[in-house]
């Protein structure tokens, strides 16, 4: 008696809105981080302290410093932590971390991720995704279980999801052409936080273009009136939000861009800056240098020197991130309407992968801006799907010292290993006969296997793990920047539209370099 | 499909770590402790005094603080794992002074200890029975049935969160259905002595291998290779057995000590509220004033049998392996119900046959899952992993809700599934919402525990019907 086989249904949706609803809550008593008491303090400050001393109080060194409407999402949520537990609303109460604060903290995140989920959805139907087809399965898969979420969001604790849930219904409605949605909804994410800044560019150039100047052609309205249109729509949020702070602008500034933190932040975000200080290190170790000052691997927030290669200033940070971003945007500018969607989100993808690539005082989790459009992209392209495959591979293994906790390891990988086998499963049923990696990238991909033998087996085994306690660190860091500088070189090739030689040795380091002389030529 | 298999083993592995992360029984409750204690205190046991020692009473193994209660391969685990934490931390085992001992590092370590369990043993043992079934039965559900063999709820709460290793023995009893399904009867009887010698509950499969095996035995063409394939089988179950019991060998004494912990007569028919048929009988006839312990027993004993024995008979006449999976589910559930000293936990052993049927009935044993969850909810509770517990349920739940297939039930069918999923429902959330009255405090437990045994009884039935009803193929 053979039985009927189970087949699985490709428009589940919500019951993964569920099942990720439900892994949310089992990582409830997962290790935190100190940002947990930062979103605490900020309750407390917002709950009991009047507005205009949201920007100034500085009891708790964690102070406030996120844009104005990120602060009224904390008063609201403190509205409701009253009757929770009122002790958590102290601002004297340091560190306090009840059973109720854990419970009700975490579970605002797990709450918030509604948006997200209605995010997904929006831009899933937008990009013409069809329910029940296996595209659509994988896109539910991919966003709404997306690992790097799950560990900066419910493990390592910070309230991504809904910002990121903001940016897509953004995304979606610009898909869809309604143009001043979509500003109004960015408008307010840069109100929520103001890292989505990197990705203002193509925003602006796509409205400019496909609202401003083609609505200008087609409906007979004036340019003049659409832009005036989207600056209104764009700047009332701006209105909102600082409005109640008007006279205390600049002190909101110092604290919203702190340039006083280092190049880098005590650990090395995988670009192209941790590659220059390893390139430091190295160099300093050859020519038996003494380093001056604190080393960069010291783990303090500060400013710090390279000891042989020439310091790096915010200025050069910046100029070189709006460099890079430049000839995606003149693309995207130049592109066909019929084009322009994908076009759009790759600009997205790229200006987040330079702001990431350049910026000063990265952060590792700002990979997500990158992996998460990347994932929309990976429903609808092929080769998109492959480039980010291997960004997705080495950036969510760069998100394994946000968990740094020994209960956490095993998780850590599981989770990781579970999340990039499902998405390689996906793309051979997405696309069928999907071409699989060239061997080098294998090698790269499955390279990383040897950092978590080094730092739980090897290292320990030669009691490497007292002399060099940062070594595992510095290996993921530069171990991962060489494939994101790998994925940033071939991605914005390939998004240009240069066909890549094929007798060139695509080693990450030659495709960097190579690849800025190839825009020079192109521009 | 060997990347999906993949992701699913590490989906199985993430949620039993994560469960991991959660409080284990007897957490912070002297003087006892719980489940948790007792494997660590095996552990001091069997490295610091000579195995003949491990199961009889001294000045150094107080038999009345967790005295070790099965067999011998649980000793010789615990003397493995044993070793390791001496070599982590000396504190861990030390004799006597390390009774109830708890730190961060000590819990982080027994639970990897669990864990490994899961991924060297229960884990492999699945997938290989989920790749024989999809063999055997040409199901083409393989990854469903993974899925939901490896996400099922009960084992990984009991396992990680409560503190047990029943991974070892069900995997093991895997191990060995797999076996018999591939049709390699040597290795079955082999991979079933290691699970019996890891705890005496996986008696409750015993039956069944033993007529199976034996059917396949007699049913050689010849007598000379009746006598060979019964002689090897023989041969490797005893062998199995003199190696493990080795270190008790020397008299009959030693064996009968061993024998006397692992069927403790002196306690009592049930513990706690379990949901079997004394528990409930016990609400309308106290059984401690009518019968005799010792009586009790004998009593079990007999209503075991002959609850066990229609299935197996059934099996016997008509060897197939779709009727050895639904006897395995029927006399685990017979022993469930009717055997001496049963716990909340042994409905595990039910759960794994009952795990096979899956692609047959998916929405019954769906249910008998859930049930099965629901009657060692007091017992999750006490442990503190309420909300892992309900987590998991939901999560499992919403898994196989992603899967449908051809087979749709009739309106009657749909009609019994929805009342038993809200009756479940009702009474979980009654339970939280309500409080016991004081002159009942264990209210909750106790009707949870009788509607328990009133599915059980009614899968009993069900399981029976169809084993008697299936055709399947001979072998």
């Amino acid at each position: 008696m053979n039985p009927n086989p189970m087949i699985l249904k490709k428009d589940c949706f919500w019951q993964l809105v569920g099942i990720s609803t439900g892994l949310k809550i089992l990582l409830i008593p997962a290790n935190h981080s100190t940002d947990f008491e930062v979103h605490r303090n900020w309750l407390a400050i917002t709950h009991s302290l009047p507005l205009n001393r949201w920007y100034f109080e500085d009891t708790s060194e964690w102070t406030l410093d996120y844009p104005p409407f990120f602060a009224y999402f904390e008063w609201l949520l403190s509205q409701v932590a009253r009757f929770v537990d009122p002790r958590m609303l102290i601002v004297e109460n340091l560190n306090y971390e009840s059973k109720a604060t854990l419970y009700f903290q975490r579970l605002s995140v797990t709450a918030m991720d509604l948006i997200y989920v209605l995010g997904v959805r929006s831009c899933l139907s937008a990009l013409g995704v069809v329910k029940g087809s296996q595209q659509f399965f994988a896109g539910s898969l991919l966003l709404l279980l997306n690992v790097g979420l799950i560990f900066v969001d419910h493990i390592h604790f910070q309230y991504n999801g809904f910002m990121f849930g903001i940016l897509l219904l953004s995304i979606s409605a610009l898909i869809r052409q309604r143009f001043l949605w979509s500003a109004f909804a960015f408008a307010v994410l840069l109100n929520f936080k103001h890292i989505f800044l990197y990705l203002a560019p193509p925003f602006g150039v796509y409205l400019l273009r496909f609202y401003c100047l083609e609505q200008a052609n087609v409906k007979g309205g004036s340019f003049w009136k659409s832009l005036f249109k989207l600056l209104a729509v764009g700047l009332a949020p701006f209105v909102v939000s600082f409005g109640p702070f008007w006279n205390q602008l600049p002190q909101i500034m110092s604290r919203l861009f702190p340039f006083n933190r280092g190049l880098t932040h005590a650990y090395w975000a995988p670009n192209i800056w941790a590659l220059y200080n390893t390139a430091d290190k190295v160099a300093a170790n050859v020519l038996k240098k003494a380093s001056a000052g604190p080393s960069t691997t010291s783990g303090l927030v500060q400013q710090i020197d390279h000891s042989v290669l020439p310091t790096i200033t915010p200025s050069m940070t910046f100029g070189l991130t709006i460099v890079f971003m430049l000839p995606i945007l003149l693309k995207l500018f130049k592109s066909s309407k019929k084009q322009s969607p994908l076009m759009f989100l790759r600009a997205v993808v790229l200006c987040a992968c330079s702001s990431f690539m350049f910026g000063w005082h990265v952060h590792e989790k700002a990979i997500l801006m990158c992996l998460i459009p990347l994932s929309l992209l990976t429903l609808v392209n092929r080769e998109d799907a492959r480039y980010a495959y291997i960004l997705g591979i080495a950036g969510y293994f760069s998100l394994f010292p946000l968990l740094f906790d020994i209960d956490l390891y095993v998780p850590r990988y599981s989770l990781y290993l579970s999340y990039m086998a499902m998405l390689y499963g996906q793309l051979y049923r997405i696309f069928s006969g999907f071409k699989g990696f060239h061997w080098l990238e294998w090698a790269y991909m499955l390279g990383f296997i040897a950092i978590p033998l080094y730092e739980h087996i090897i290292s320990r085994l030669l009691g490497l793990h007292i002399r060099l306690p940062f070594m595992p660190l510095l290996l993921t860091s530069t171990y991962s920047a060489l494939g994101v500088v790998y994925f940033f070189g071939r991605y914005y090739l390939y998004a240009m539209g240069v066909s890549w030689p094929k007798v060139a040795a695509p080693k990450a380091t030659a495709t960097y370099s190579s690849s800025a002389k190839r825009k020079r030529k192109t521009k | 499909m060997k990347s999906e298999i993949l992701a699913i083993a590490c989906v199985a592995v993430s949620l039993r770590s994560i469960v991991s992360l959660y409080s284990f029984s007897g957490f912070d409750s002297p003087p006892m402790y719980g489940d948790y204690e007792a494997q660590r205190h095996w552990q001091e046991v069997t490295i610091n005094l000579e195995p003949g020692q491990w199961y009889t009473n001294s000045s150094d193994n107080d038999l009345q603080y967790w005295g070790l209660d099965y067999p011998p391969l649980t000793a010789h685990h615990s003397y493995l794992i044993g070793r390791i934490a001496e070599s982590i931390d000396p504190r861990f085992i030390e004799l006597h002074k390390s009774r109830g001992f708890q730190s961060r590092l000590h819990k982080s370590f027994m639970r990897l200890t669990v864990l490994t369990g899961d991924i060297l043993i229960y884990l492999p043992a699945i997938l290989g029975v989920c790749i024989c079934i999809d063999k055997s039965f040409q199901s083409k559900s393989l990854l469903f049935s993974f899925m939901l063999f490896a996400a099922y709820p009960g084992q990984v709460l009991i396992d990680n969160g409560h503190f047990q290793y029943n991974n070892v023995s069900l995997g093991l009893a895997a191990a060995a259905i797999a076996a018999i399904l591939h049709g390699k009867q040597y290795i079955a009887a082999f991979a079933f002595t290691l699970a019996l010698n890891y705890k005496q509950m996986e008696l409750y499969h015993s039956i069944p291998f033993f007529t199976y095996i034996l059917g396949e035995c007699l049913a050689a063409n010849s007598l000379r290779l009746f006598a060979v394939k019964l002689g090897i089988t023989a041969t490797i179950v005893l062998a199995t057995f003199c190696l493990l019991w080795y270190p008790w060998s020397g008299s009959l004494h030693a064996v009968a000590e061993v024998l006397h912990r692992l069927f403790p007569l002196g306690r009592t028919v049930f513990e706690d509220k379990v949901s079997n048929f004394w528990c409930s009988l016990n609400i309308i006839w106290k059984l401690k004033q009518h019968v005799l312990n010792n009586h009790m027993a004998l009593v079990c004993l007999a209503f075991t049998l002959i609850s066990a024995l229609p299935t197996n008979i059934t099996l016997y006449r008509k060897r197939c392996k779709m009727g050895f999976l639904l006897s395995l589910f029927n006399t685990a559930i017979a022993f469930f119900l009717f055997s001496f000293q049963v716990h909340e936990k042994t409905i595990l052993l039910a759960a794994l046959p009952s795990l096979c049927l899956l692609t047959w009935w998916p929405n019954e044993i769906i249910l008998f899952l859930e049930m099965s969850v629901f009657t060692m909810l007091p017992l999750l509770q006490r442990d503190g992993l309420l909300v892992p517990s309900l987590a998991c349920v939901l999560i499992y739940h919403l898994i196989c809700q992603c899967f449908y297939s051809e087979t749709r039930p009739s309106s009657g069918q749909k009609a019994f599934l929805y009342i038993s999923k809200i009756c479940l429902i009702a009474i979980v959330g009654a339970s939280l919402i309500i409080k016991a009255p004081s002159r009942y405090p264990d209210l909750w437990p106790l009707i949870t525990s009788v509607i328990g045994c009133a599915y059980l009884a009614f899968f009993l039935l069900w399981g029976n019907f169809q084993h008697l009803t299936c055709k399947g193929e001979a072998v």
